[in-house]
């Protein structure tokens, strides 16, 4: 039996228009507060209109008022679920306008706890991409592996999320050797058996491939033509990662392999970051088995402060630890652009300097811009419900979005 | 001065900007290297076509950021920096055109969708004016803002505040009113860094 619209009794001779529904800002599949103005034809989307910025904090014009050191923290607070990939890319800025040289150690400690947080991030995003499609079950198990993830950044900065733990020149603070410990236990005994049973509910379930294959399918040249980066290019089957392109810290010292996806949906993205998180997990074990001992912060007093105890013997010490977090140090003057691979694809920072020791400018490129831009052209021709796999998909943060 | 930094390496600049400076011919303004970034100034009339060369002669596929960036003393205050990446060549550029308010710079939404929302950020926190660019709304800022507040002569506590009214049942704008002033410290060293008159130094100069 087919029920026509345009002869249905309630609608008369009445043809049936497109109509515009309002997706968010307040809702939970948006991730955020992600507004969308939504043109259905019936239940098949023709034209998709996202509105973002309604979380827009002013960071980059915040950080023009803020010293070098000062600044760092607001990059934590942008994509509050990978906090310290987003300080990397600032702190390998900093240090490139600087020349500055980062002892080994400290890079093995910024990469090891850079994949932490990629581990972190993907818990967050596959656990809710999965909800969004509509299980519950992997989300709650991989917060517990987000938990383990939580306590590791507590027990090495003293903050569960906003670490503001690197620094220009290498790291804060050493972390105990038995961190480090556990960090290896984890990994061997827990990280992978918890993942891979939360997987297993997932990635072969009828119900997930039919809300996630052939949804929003972007072929190669469409994710060159708009910017995509990270797993979004590489679910596209671009093999594109900044970590094996042009590595930074010790990726160059570091084996992984980068995972691409065969047919650009959604279900290939979500795929890519399942396999990440393996990759990931392979790039910490190398990192603690290579990692030397030794100095974690530069040597250069003119950038990284001196010792406590150097401070009650040294004057000098006691001088350049004053200078440092009153005045901050001098950047010589220029431009650099750094993008690193952070959890979300390339996170970039352009960052100009005058001379003086407040950045003149520091322009954040954000992921989730031109990602969520490609909304439209990746919704178009599916359906109302498909919004929310493809919003999960792109792994979107709105912290980081509107800066 | 050798390389002892750690950020991220990509292919060698070497030979780029001539490489680079023979395609564009009179389109490029200026070239240079400098703490191992390329870039290059292009004529604001050039720069799609610049751009578009760039693409096809050069493989640089993809267009990452467009950046805005105020110098209030220049004749012409804005520079509008466009981030390229090539996937093939593996090596960034950066392009520059400088605009002023009331000269639009050419969009380059016809090359790259995906400038179209990067040309608005930058109309939208800056007032540069992208021309041909068919969506040219505000996307950070709040509806119905006023102003542009990443210009350096906007104040950092903007001029409104926002706040939801129990009489009017909805969230009201006000001028801002703050209990203290915004205070800002300068610990700028007096003998280096700071070019400014110090305290209690104003007549020094005058007196010459």
């Amino acid at each position: 039996m087919s029920l026509q619209l345009e002869h249905s009794p309630t609608t008369g001779d009445d043809v049936i228009t497109n109509y515009t529904i309002n997706f968010g800002p307040q809702h939970p599949a948006a991730h955020g507060v992600l507004r969308m103005v939504l043109e259905l034809d019936g239940e098949v989307i023709e034209r998709v209109d996202p509105h973002v910025g309604l979380l827009h904090r002013g960071t980059e014009k915040l950080i023009e008022h803020k010293t070098y050191l000062q600044a760092l923290p607001y990059f934590d607070r942008l994509d509050y679920c990978s906090p310290l990939g987003m300080e990397h890319s600032y702190v390998l800025a900093v240090e490139k306008l600087l020349n500055v040289e980062v002892p080994e150690r400290a890079k093995y400690l910024r990469v090891l706890f850079a994949e932490l947080t990629r581990i972190c991030n993907h818990m967050l995003n596959l656990g809710s991409h999965v909800m969004d499609v509509g299980a519950m079950t992997p989300n709650l198990w991989m917060f517990e592996i987000r938990e383990d993830c939580l306590n590791f950044f507590e027990r090495a900065s003293g903050a569960r999320m906003h670490s503001a733990w690197f620094r220009p020149g290498g790291v804060h603070q050493d972390v105990p050797e038995k961190l480090l410990v556990d960090i290896g236990t984890w990994l061997d005994t827990r990280l992978l058996e918890l993942f891979e049973d939360a997987m297993s509910l997932v990635v072969d379930n009828r119900i997930f491939k039919q809300r996630n294959v052939d949804i929003a399918t972007v072929s190669k040249e469409d994710a060159i033509k708009w910017g995509f980066s990270g797993p979004m290019i590489r679910g596209s089957g671009i093999p594109w990662d900044i970590r094996k392109a042009q590595p930074y810290d010790v990726y160059d010292r570091m084996e992984f392999d980068v995972p691409v996806g065969t047919r650009g949906d959604c279900y290939d993205r979500f795929m890519v970051r399942v396999e990440e998180v393996r990759q990931s997990a392979r790039i910490m074990k190398q990192c603690l088995a290579q990692m030397p001992s030794g100095p974690i912060a530069s040597d250069d007093r003119k950038v990284s402060p001196p010792k406590r105890a150097e401070m009650k013997q040294s004057m000098e010490a006691l001088i350049h630890h004053f200078k440092l977090y009153t005045e901050g140090f001098h950047v010589p003057a220029g431009e650099v652009y750094v993008a690193t691979e952070s959890p979300k694809g390339e996170f970039g920072v352009y960052l100009v300097s005058d001379g003086s020791n407040k950045p003149y400018r520091c322009k954040i490129r954000p992921t989730a811009f031109s990602h969520l831009q490609a909304m439209d052209f990746m919704c178009k021709g599916h359906m109302l419900p498909d919004v929310t796999a493809i919003i999960g998909a792109i792994d979107v943060v709105f912290g980081e979005c509107d800066r | 001065m050798s390389v002892v930094h750690s950020a991220p390496r990509f292919a060698s600049n070497d030979g780029v900007i001539e490489a680079v400076s023979a395609t564009l011919g009179d389109r490029l303004v200026s070239a240079h290297e400098a703490h191992g970034e390329v870039v290059l100034t292009v004529q604001r009339d050039a720069i799609a076509a610049a751009l578009q060369l760039l693409r096809d002669e050069h493989e640089y596929q993809q267009l990452m950021e467009i950046a805005g960036v105020d110098y209030p003393n220049r004749a012409e205050r804005f520079e509008v920096v466009y981030m390229l990446l090539s996937l093939t060549r593996n090596h960034r550029v950066l392009v520059k055109v400088n605009a002023a308010e009331n000269t639009p710079v050419p969009t380059v939404t016809h090359l790259w969708p995906v400038a179209g929302w990067l040309e608005r950020e930058v109309f939208d926190l800056y007032g540069v004016i992208f021309e041909g660019n068919a969506d040219l709304r505000r996307i950070l800022t709040d509806y119905g803002f006023e102003g542009h507040p990443f210009r350096k002569d906007f104040p950092l506590t903007g001029y409104v505040e926002l706040r939801y009214s129990e009489e009017d049942k909805r969230v009201v704008y006000e001028p801002v009113k703050l209990a203290q002033d915004l205070r800002q410290f300068d610990f700028q060293s007096p003998w280096e860094g700071a070019d400014y008159a110090l305290p209690g130094d104003e007549k020094a100069g005058a007196a010459q």
